[in-house]
């Protein structure tokens, strides 16, 4: 079930976008190759490709984090110079303030565009109990667990109100229970404005849960994306319900199959 | 073992140290003592010293004078280290060119700078307050400037997606991974501080305690020598209390010294 890109107006557009690095004077490697991806306005896509692929390049570029080599990268229909100020991040890795407590962490991304204190505290407050934090403002995020440190990091996003989300993996540290916790929190967040979600993972269940979309990208290097397919499965959905539907699966055996033989060479390649 | 116990144990060994030492030094073991007074002093006689130090209070001038000194060393140290070290960091340039310069002033034993330091700036606080500031300097310019290059790069460009500008940037990601570098070697730059004033004070002063110590040995005081030894430990450690008191209330970010984050 191939899914054709349409032409409607884009929250995200990469047309043969090619990100290359330098690893010394003169070898250039180029993670991804003449990439082409759209995710319409309030439409979730999830990027899934064999380790090391460069789901995570194409996100950052999405992010103005990175600048492509050749190609274009447009946001609702206007090119990206610097960084995508309509797009929020969440990050695999710790990425909140050590130093702030999770109230401040989630208040900062007011406060730094003028927000006053009391109102962002307020604010932030309201998003702490929306991700089931409420009474746990004032710690640190060293006195929180992953899967709480990672709906801070939500909350911090969101509180921004941004048109576009950018997932970069942000489960994946967290335990399989944690994961679809997160998951379903994911899912019923967004489904209050649905905003547009490009969200990378190497869990193709985890794809196929959350996701309008599913989008595969080949092994690196001079990685491309060789699968689209749209997942009819209906919403709202439970995660951990939605894997036991019948059409869940024969999804699943079909994207795996294109996948499988990707991430064996993308195997090969990091043994070899 | 209980909080009391320990306790006991701890002052076993000093009432044990102290009694050999007062034993040793005037009951004779054939025929001769073993801890001569004239080069050990006793117990008592380093008591009744320190006593009359400070039943007099000539003590606490000198004490103010010491303590006066490693507060501005420390200061100033640390402005200075704060402004350079964020200074370096963040131009790499201007890094590169004085690396060369900062690790040989570095490597210089900083004694050797005292008799200059009192030919430029006189017998008075200044020139032990600049000794101090020397050592001060470094630990604090070498924690800092860490602390800026050794931010989390994930933190950073979760700044930058969150919006911030360079100055907010400096303010709510730089500044803070700073200072927290800073504090935590806080007891060493202290520490230093008391150094740089008490060994300022033994090459030349007319007041506090280093002077004090090196006045007593000049007289071949023993007795002096001992009691200004451990009214400086006393000193020393009351200072590390307070700062181990400040540390506790500025890193409470902090997990325990074990790391384990994910």
């Amino acid at each position: 079930m191939q899914a054709d890109i349409t032409a409607r107006p884009m929250a995200i557009a990469l047309d043969e976008a090619t990100v290359a690095f330098r690893l010394a004077p003169n070898r250039v490697y180029t993670a991804v190759e003449k990439a082409r991806l759209a995710v319409e306005h309030g439409e979730f896509v999830a990027i899934v490709g064999p380790t090391g692929c460069g789901k995570s390049t194409l996100l950052n570029v999405a992010a103005g984090l990175l600048k492509p080599a050749s190609g274009t990268v447009n946001i609702f229909d206007a090119p990206l110079t610097g960084l995508n100020r309509d797009a929020g991040y969440l990050f695999q890795a710790d990425a909140l303030f050590p130093w702030k407590t999770a109230i401040d962490n989630v208040a900062i991304g007011l406060e730094i565009k003028g927000t006053p204190r009391a109102d962002a505290l307020d604010r932030a407050q309201g998003w702490l109990t929306k991700v089931g934090l409420g009474a746990f403002g004032n710690r640190y995020p060293h006195m929180l667990s992953g899967g709480q440190r990672k709906r801070v990091g939500l909350a911090q996003v969101l509180i921004r109100d941004p048109k576009i989300l950018l997932m970069d993996e942000p489960f994946g540290p967290l335990d399989a229970q944690t994961r679809q916790i997160m998951g379903n929190l994911l899912l019923e967040l967004w489904n209050a404005d649905r905003k547009a979600v490009l969200f990378v993972t190497h869990d193709l269940e985890e794809a196929i849960a959350l996701a309008d979309r599913v989008v595969i990208m080949s092994a690196g290097p001079g990685a491309r994306i060789i699968g689209n397919w749209r997942v009819p499965l209906p919403r709202p959905r439970d995660i951990s319900e939605v894997r036991l539907d019948h059409e869940f699966h024969a999804l699943h055996r079909e994207i795996w199959g294109v996948l499988k033989d990707e991430v064996m060479k993308g195997y090969a390649q990091s043994a070899g | 073992m209980s909080k009391v116990g320990l306790l006991c144990l701890q002052l076993l060994v000093a009432v044990v140290a102290l009694a050999l030492w007062q034993l040793f030094s005037t009951v004779p073991v054939f025929g001769h003592l073993l801890l001569p007074p004239f080069f050990f002093s006793n117990p008592i006689d380093v008591g009744s010293q320190i006593v009359d130090w400070f039943s007099t209070g000539v003590i606490w001038k000198h004490l103010l004078i010491t303590l006066w000194e490693s507060i501005l060393a420390f200061a100033i140290g640390s402005l200075g280290g704060v402004l350079v070290g964020f200074w370096f960091a963040r131009q790499p340039l201007v890094a590169a060119v004085f690396d060369p310069y900062v690790k040989m002033a570095n490597a210089l034993p900083r004694v050797v700078l005292a008799p200059i330091f009192t030919l430029w700036l006189g017998l008075g606080i200044w020139s032990k307050v600049a000794l101090g500031v020397t050592l001060v300097f470094f630990i604090v310019f070498f924690n800092v400037y860490q602390g800026v290059r050794e931010v989390s790069g994930t933190v950073l460009a979760n700044g930058r997606m969150l919006g911030m500008s360079e100055r907010q940037l400096m303010r709510h990601v730089y500044w803070p991974s700073a200072l927290s570098w800073m504090f935590s070697s806080l007891h060493t730059s202290v520490g230093f501080a008391v150094v740089g004033a008490v060994v300022g004070e033994y090459l030349g002063s007319a007041a506090g305690l280093g002077y004090l110590i090196q006045q007593a040995e000049g007289v071949f005081d023993v007795a002096g020598v001992f009691a200004g030894m451990f009214v400086l430990s006393a000193f020393v450690i009351l200072i590390d209390l307070g700062v181990t008191h400040v540390e506790r209330r500025l890193l409470v970010w902090r997990p325990e010294p074990v790391e384990n984050r994910g």
